[in-house]
């Protein structure tokens, strides 16, 4: 479309054209809405037209994103992949729109691929949408065949803005980033009035009056204008430092002619799931701290708060919309700022209410409280997956044993089968993921939005080396998990510290009982047999070298435990081939 | 009246041994004839050329020991071995007690060649004996038939070694509990007062290193060559064999104290190629081929190769780690109150000898023997 319309020049465009970080474009992913302005002359009626795009994610974590997106737009491009088909984020993405009365244009793309079957997906998409499989529009942005066509039919079938032009000024944030050398850079849709650069703006919820610096639209690099009219697209800079400042969501209206009533925002995005980053090398702290500073201010999303683990020293308690969130500001925060992390395995948000009534939010193991716990509550997410239908058996087995409850199942085509569970949040967190992709050989996929909370038969699991608790091993698991989880963290433990001068017992506990324990024996020979006169410079030299690794030794209780053995055990076995399974089940 | 104790390094060996990283050469690899007597003469001639630049860069007076090393010093024809010590002795000052070793391979030497030595000087020699079993001798590549080794340390006896000593190797590939049980009871049966045993160390660029490697040799673990370690001591102690060094066991008054000075700190000369020399906090060692020490030594160079001056921690960490092999132990006042904070929890675990501690020394215990480094890393580092 970039390159139809003109607003990119051949010899500039590229693949993933909006894709603006690194990120992204290896992961061949969107993560980030990007707006374009596109103008069109219609072949239909050869009338000049201006189109406001906002290309979005797809991936569950990010689904505050496209729910604001769809907010400020009329209608929206429906775009499948018709080499794989529709996913499961496809589906609830399609629903959100619909939840917003937008005009849907369902589109198959990758038309050019020998692997396209576009009649079989054109088929389904009509069944969802409630279309003729032939009104779905055939593209390729790869060759641009279709793209003109396409283009029309925005043209035609979405309705042109409503609004008021004279009425007070109106504009809804829906993103909100920020840029080293100008400031925070506040996207938004014009609804009433007119935004320009003479005017003085004021933010709705904080009553805040800003100085406008610049207004401009996204074609697709930011070009100034005179202003936005209605129904207008564009960015605002005022100058502010603070993105908080300028919140997504909030009603621009302006100084001299405020607005009486706020545009309806949209919720906050709430962490669901929590995470502790700590720098390897301690003296990294500021660092880290500057980095997620930074990083917060173009993603509203990601909270932390300082935390500090006996075991891995300190960090940041984070929390993250979603594991692929968790990887990819982890991610971030090395490459970016150079860092290497240690992270803990990621939990969910517990509402414990302990025996004398007192009602607890948990985000961190190591704040479940000792002593009688009346019940825990844990998030309940209802969950969509589509997979080939020679799989359901297979899913319907891991939805089974992460206990889930099967909501119902559908055909959308002959051999394409919906099912929705509803399932602990906790299980989702803990490698659900790539237990779905690899028992369906990455045909399934996944999609799943949280409906509240139930209680669940929870226990917290402590694991301890000789009798010291490692808070970074500590998990809240179910009560029928407790074993395994206790058998397979004292196991890997077992491999992964070097045997010491004594026993070291490793025990997992609940509470005070014992539930699995492993002992690491004491080391009976730690000695060159030999020293003589040549051997003496060597063996010094040696010593010396050692230096370097007892610094990186932690000291739990008398055990030294390696650096490398804290990052081993908290890794899983799939966490390598993590990234690429999401990354491919995310657009 | 300072001291200066001598090695002398014989780098020649008619073959290599696949376990062995010294810093010694055999006839084919160096292209000279595998009849050594020209290579003895113009190697001890090169050695007293040495010994001369020695006599002029110390100040010493006495010398307590001297030690022929290699390679294999009996290579060497004995009276050019005797050249040396006549060398050493008109530049310095032989003790009245001087301890005079050499090392020997028990299948190369008579009872002649025993007499011979004895007359050139020695009053100690050592035997590489390694093991009573062949098939273990095999996989270290050795040579010998076992029963040699009876015969080399009787005839040493009967010409008059004051001293006699044998060296076993235990942690061998292949080789049983019961295996080394014999080769310690086979030791024990000789006329010897004195025994060294070490636990094979596997080292890269080494045959054996590169078996190990390819996973063509398994290396027993590390668990069983401490049960080896604890049962060689039990047996040896029983023999009236004390521990005096972790590797070292000797009727009372046979200590090798040429060994001693290494381990004291004390002042040594090493002459040779590749050979290491200590003289007050420096540390400096010979270039190591035989070929480029010769060319320097002719051309009347210094034939160090490189040298190293110890700091005042560097000195304290040597001495730490050096005597507290030793049966004698540490001065516990040497140790800051950290320090000896830090190794405080190796008492009550019986790694240190309790009435020891108690009575201001640090002393390895038996089991405290087999993790000696990481007592030494726990105070140090």
């Amino acid at each position: 479309m970039l390159g139809i319309t003109e607003v990119v020049e051949l010899r500039n465009m590229r693949a993933q054209y909006l894709d603006r970080m690194d990120i992204e474009r290896e992961r061949g992913i969107t993560i980030k809405s990007q707006a374009v302005r596109l103008p069109w002359r219609s072949g239909l009626d050869n009338q000049e037209y201006i189109l406001n795009m906002i290309d979005t994610p797809g991936h569950v974590d990010f689904t505050y994103e496209v729910s604001r997106s769809l907010a400020a737009c009329e209608g929206a491009v429906l775009l499948v992949d018709c080499a794989q088909g529709i996913e499961a984020q496809t589906l609830a993405n399609l629903y959100l729109a619909m939840e917003n009365n937008l005009t849907i244009i369902p589109v198959l793309n990758k038309i050019d691929l020998p692997a396209a079957q576009p009649e079989k997906f054109a088929e389904e998409l009509a069944n969802l949408i409630g279309c003729q499989p032939e009104d779905c529009l055939r593209v390729s942005g790869k060759t641009g065949a279709g793209v003109t066509e396409l283009l029309d039919q925005i043209v035609k079938q979405i309705p042109s803005p409503i609004g008021d032009i004279n009425a007070p000024t109106r504009a809804l944030i829906f993103d909100s980033v920020y840029d080293t050398y100008r400031g925070v850079v506040t996207y938004v849709r014009v609804i009433d009035g007119h935004l320009s650069t003479r005017d003085q703006i004021q933010m709705f919820s904080t009553g805040v009056r800003h100085e406008m610096l610049e207004v401009g639209v996204i074609s697709p690099e930011p070009v100034v204008s005179k202003g936005l009219g209605v129904g207008e697209v564009g960015y605002v800079i005022t100058g502010v430092k603070d993105v908080r400042q300028s919140r997504v969501g909030d009603t621009i209206t302006t100084y001299n002619n405020p607005a009486k009533v706020a545009l309806a925002g949209y919720k906050d995005p709430k962490p669901m799931v929590f995470s502790g980053l700590f720098p390897i090398d301690g003296a990294d702290f500021p660092l880290l701290r500057e980095a997620l500073d930074k990083l917060q201010l173009n993603d509203a999303a990601l909270v932390y708060e300082p935390e500090s683990s006996a075991a891995l020293g300190f960090g940041f308690r984070c929390g993250f919309l979603g594991l692929l969130h968790m990887e990819i500001v982890r991610e971030r925060l090395e490459r970016e700022s150079n860092l290497t992390l240690i992270s803990t395995a990621p939990n969910v948000v517990y509402t414990v209410t302990t025996g004398d009534g007192k009602l607890l939010t948990v985000t961190n193991p190591s704040e479940y409280p000792d002593g009688k716990i009346e019940k825990v509550e844990e998030p309940i997410v209802r969950a969509t997956i589509l997979a080939p239908s020679e799989f359901i058996g297979t899913i319907m087995e891991l939805c089974q044993e992460r206990r889930g409850t099967l909501l119902g199942m559908d055909y959308l085509s002959a051999d394409r089968i919906e099912i929705r569970y509803t399932l602990p949040l906790a299980e989702i967190v803990f490698d659900f993921f790539d237990q779905l992709k690899s028992r369906t050989r990455g045909y399934a996929s996944l999609d799943y939005e949280p409906i509240g909370e139930a209680e669940g038969d929870l226990v917290k699991v402590d694991i301890m080396l000789q009798g010291e608790k490692v808070d970074a091993f500590s998990a809240i698991v179910h009560k029928d998990k407790a074993y395994t989880y206790g058998t397979m963290m004292t196991g890997k433990l077992r491999e992964l510290i070097p045997r010491q001068q004594f026993e070291i017992p490793i025990q997992a506990a609940i509470g005070g009982r014992i539930i699995a324990r492993e002992s690491i024996r004491a080391i009976r020979k730690d000695v060159l047999a030999k020293c003589y006169g040549g051997d003496i410079s060597r063996k010094r030299k040696l010593l010396e070298k050692q230096k370097e690794g007892k610094k990186r030794m932690k000291m739990v209780g008398r055990v030294e435990v390696p650096q490398e053995a804290f990052v081993a055990a908290l890794t899983t076995d799939s966490d390598i081939d993590k990234a690429k399974a999401k990354a491919k089940g995310s657009d | 009246m300072s001291t200066l104790a001598f090695y002398v390094h014989i780098p020649y060996c008619v073959r290599r041994c696949g376990y062995c990283d010294f810093n010694t050469y055999t006839p084919s690899e160096l292209s000279i004839s595998s009849d050594l007597s020209v290579t003895s003469r113009t190697y001890i001639d090169l050695l007293i050329r040495e010994i001369e630049f020695a006599r002029e860069s110390s100040d010493a007076t006495i010398v307590p020991s001297i030690f022929f090393g290699g390679g294999t010093p009996t290579l060497m024809e004995p009276k050019d071995l005797g050249r040396v010590i006549t060398a050493i002795g008109s530049r310095f000052e032989l003790a009245k007690d001087i301890e005079i070793t050499t090392e020997a391979n028990p299948d190369t030497v008579t009872k002649e060649k025993l007499a011979t030595l004895r007359e050139a000087g020695f009053n100690r020699i050592s035997f590489g004996m390694q093991s009573a079993v062949e098939h273990v001798l095999k996989v270290l590549d050795r040579t010998h038939n076992p029963e040699n080794v009876f015969s080399a340390t009787s005839w040493a006896r009967e010409v008059g070694f004051d001293e006699v000593s044998v060296d076993l190797i235990y942690g061998t590939a292949g080789e049983s509990i019961k295996d080394w049980e014999k080769s310690v009871d086979t030791a024990l049966a000789l006329p010897v007062s004195h025994i060294s045993a070490y636990a094979l160390i596997v080292e890269a660029g080494t045959k054996l290193g590169a078996q190990v490697k390819r996973g063509d040799v398994v290396m027993p673990d590390d668990d069983e060559t401490a049960d080896k370690y604890l049962l060689a001591d039990g047996k040896f102690a029983a023999a009236g064999f004390d521990w005096y060094e972790l590797s070292n066991w000797s009727k009372p008054g046979s200590e090798c104290r040429h060994n001693m000075a290494y381990w004291n700190g004390d002042n040594w000369w090493g002459a040779g190629a590749g050979a290491h020399s200590h003289i007050n906090g420096r540390r400096f060692w010979n270039v190591k081929h035989p070929a480029a020490y010769a060319s320097m030594v002719t051309a009347s160079k210094n034939p160090m190769h490189e040298q190293e001056f110890l700091s005042y921690d560097e000195k304290r960490s040597e001495e730490i780690m050096l005597k507290i092999r030793l049966a004698s132990g540490l001065d516990r006042a040497e140790l800051t109150a950290r320090e000896q904070d830090s190794i405080a929890g190796f008492v009550t675990e019986g790694y240190l000898q309790a009435e020891q501690w108690d009575g201001g020394s640090v002393v390895l215990s038996k089991t405290g023997r087999l993790i000696a480094d990481r007592i030494v890393r726990e105070i140090l580092l």
